[in-house]
């Protein structure tokens, strides 16, 4: 079996440096620089010494997976191409992952549905590819617009599901996700989640490390199941396939199945906790009033913070990363002072505050909104006037064209 | 893979299952003329199998697992169906994920396949139903074959959903009725095999599994031709014989019956100039092979 260690300091083909992850993500020098969210997930890949990319056109992704192409034409990844949809470009995905390669790509909205399929496979397969998730709506009538109701779908598939609040989150996140999801105790798909065009299409400053260093290969070997290439015995899986015996050993084979997955997707807490410093972030903890988000909400939450206290009202602030595993824990400990916690969502079922009121104790405290759906912005302004509405203050903002 | 790879560790030899034992002492990996005649007389890559008695899919299946030029270093793929009923039997890795994706799933494994052994010969070679190939799946496996993508494709055309129970099926003949095709199916058996030309790939035979020497044959012919131009197609007919009320002694004469001049499995064959020309050489190849061999066995 490879070392991968034996790597580390040595080139490849483009001349970048194998680096220890640990210290290409948190000890090389950084270069502050002006990208877009799109340009962002090319720099990243560049940096991320993947094997087998596949693409396929969808907005708000499109531009990023084009992108990547750009990198394949340059000579950085193994090999690219666009699939025929993307029920095909997942199930390709897969392939190359049952190969032993590791795997990028992207997808959005109606895309992310059209290849729902894939993703149990892709967890019951143990298959720790990468997928970049650019929400927009997926409702009819036809929105292209930002909207985070895909992540809910995603939510039981078995992946690992991040969700990216800015464009240097999305950086890091697709380097340290590699390392989290290689893990042999993980070996499981994430879904890296990011709101469209609010992340992907503008312009942000993000601190990049250096081009000429990147990650050590992906290391098939180091997988709780054998790679499809050929190279380890080809054992027998099992005396009888347990998918046509209808008795309760096929019942009990696949329930423990599922019942690993499930696990794996518990045991990358510690790895997760590791690279992303903490499952959540957490400001002014002692607050009685929180905010609790992901994504592109935990922004709109950090200004809407900052006008309340201009007003004199004091919140509090729980930045959700990672949807799976479900920081369980911490959110309790997080919100045990509140009295009050809003929940500020980019889509029309709220349904992080389903996953919050099932989580902490009191849940009447829970105010699932102010929810913003089809591809609306989210003003702080109106997060103020929800939560002084809430509270029986006087709002602070008249809000044009929303009947306040 | 290299064969030392499959041997068992003494000390642990007595605790592994016979049927390891077996692959291990007489399966025929690497053998370069391994084919058909092998059965009988070499361990098969195919332990047992859970298909019906007489079901032409399983002679199918070991005829194929016979004559795999290379299996020692070839990936199989399926789909939902009655192969996958066998594939966790079958001493080749084999893939099996979803309905109808086996193509998107080969073209994903040929490719890493390609970046990861640059310098080595990894077959892919795809097997799944009719339904899985023609109808569900019908976009993945035209789009690898405009793609030119290095694998063969094989269906196991029995002209219906067997696995499910007997219900219509692209490939399915017109007229003939069965479940949701109450009064008969309305339209024309598709025709795959001239698609498959029309969509750029290079060797396609339309044919039943009644003589394994022919199965034996365009099984080698497309895996060699997969690996060094481009897209294979492989048509075989395995009758259900449950669902179109055979009984199990019946398969075989199904199929001779269906392989007529004028009947619908007549042999049917297309050849790409470029794989014209790779099969004279590996003919040509072959030849001499044989010739060395007997001069060999001649002074011995």
């Amino acid at each position: 079996m490879a070392d991968i260690h034996s790597v580390i300091g040595t080139k490849n083909k483009k001349g970048q440096t194998y680096t220890d992850t640990w210290k290409l993500m948190n000890e090389a020098p950084r270069t502050p620089s002006f990208y877009t969210g799109s340009e962002v997930i090319k720099e990243a890949v560049r940096r991320a010494s993947c094997d087998v990319m596949i693409a396929y056109p969808i907005t708000p992704q499109s531009e990023a997976a084009a992108l990547i192409g750009e990198l394949f034409a340059e000579g950085y990844i193994g090999d690219y191409f666009r699939g025929e949809s993307e029920f095909a470009v997942m199930s390709q995905c897969a392939g190359a992952a049952f190969g032993g390669a590791r795997v990028f790509t992207t997808t959005a909205g109606p895309g992310t549905m059209r290849a729902m399929e894939n993703f149990p496979m892709w967890s019951g397969a143990r298959l720790p590819i990468q997928m970049i998730v650019t929400c927009r709506g997926i409702n009819s009538p036809l929105s292209i617009q930002p909207d985070t109701l895909e992540i809910a779908y995603l939510l039981n598939t078995g992946m690992l599901v991040w969700h990216a609040e800015t464009a240097q989150d999305f950086f890091d996140w697709i380097l340290k996700g590699y390392m989290v999801s290689e893990e042999p105790d993980v070996h499981l798909p994430l879904a890296l989640c990011c709101d469209g065009f609010f992340v992907t299409h503008t312009k942000d400053v993000v601190n990049l490390t250096p081009a000429d260093m990147c990650l050590p290969p992906y290391d098939p070997y180091r997988s709780p199941v054998p790679c499809m290439d050929m190279e380890c015995p080809p054992v027998r899986m099992m005396r009888d396939p347990f998918v046509m015996k209808s008795n309760y050993i096929s019942y009990a084979t696949h329930a423990s199945w599922q019942q690993e997955v499930w696990a794996a997707v518990e045991r990358s807490r510690k790895h997760s906790i590791k690279w992303l410093n903490g499952l959540i972030d957490v400001e002014n903890a002692d607050a009685e009033i929180m905010l609790l988000a992901s994504g592109t909400a935990v922004s709109q939450s950090r200004e809407a913070i900052r006008l309340l206290e201009d007003e004199g009202v004091r919140c509090g602030l729980v930045k959700v990363k990672t949807l799976r595993p479900w920081p369980e824990e911490e959110i309790r400990e997080a919100t045990k002072n509140a009295k009050h916690i809003f929940v500020p969502e980019f889509n029309v079922t709220g349904w992080l505050a389903k996953e919050l009121k099932a989580t902490v104790p009191n849940h009447e405290r829970v105010h699932a909104g102010p929810r913003v759906a089809g591809g609306m912005t989210m003003p702080p302004e109106i997060i103020v006037n929800e939560i002084k509405t809430t509270l029986g203050l006087k709002k602070s903002f008249v809000m044009a064209g929303r009947g306040s | 893979m290299s064969k030392e790879k499959i041997k068992i560790s003494e000390a642990l030899y007595d605790i592994m299952p016979s049927d390891y034992q077996d692959l291990v002492k007489s399966a025929t990996y690497g053998k370069e003329d391994r084919g058909w005649k092998d059965i009988g007389n070499n361990k098969e890559l195919i332990e047992q199998h859970s298909l019906c008695a007489g079901c032409p899919e399983s002679m199918a299946f070991r005829y194929i697992l016979a004559s795999l030029p290379n299996p020692e270093d070839t990936v199989m793929v399926g789909s939902t169906g009655c192969t996958s009923l066998v594939f966790p039997m079958v001493a080749v890795h084999n893939i099996h994920s979803l309905f109808g994706n086996q193509n998107a799933i080969a073209s994903g494994l040929k490719r890493a396949l390609s970046v990861r052994f640059p310098d080595r010969t990894k077959d892919v070679v795809v097997l799944a139903g009719d339904g899985a190939t023609v109808d569900i799946g019908l976009d993945m496996t035209l789009q690898a074959w405009f793609r030119q993508e290095k694998f063969t494709t094989i269906c196991f055309d029995n002209e219906l959903y067997a696995n499910t129970g007997g219900q219509e099926s692209g490939l399915m003949q017109k007229g003939f009725v069965a479940k949701m095709a109450p009064v008969g199916k309305l339209f024309d058996k598709v025709r795959l095999p001239e698609i498959a030309r029309e969509s750029g790939c290079h060797y396609v035979v339309n044919c039943t599994v009644s003589k394994p020497s022919l199965v034996e044959k365009v099984i080698r012919n497309a895996v060699h031709i997969a690996r060094e131009i481009g897209p294979t197609y492989l048509q075989l007919y395995t009758p259900c014989i449950l669902e179109i009320g055979k009984n199990s002694m019946e398969g075989l004469q199904e199929m001779r019956d269906s392989e007529k001049p004028t009947e619908r499995f007549a042999y049917k064959e297309y050849v790409s100039e470029p794989a014209k020309q790779l099969l004279a050489e590996l003919a040509a190849k072959d030849k001499e092979r044989k010739a060395a061999a007997k001069q060999l066995a001649g002074k011995a």
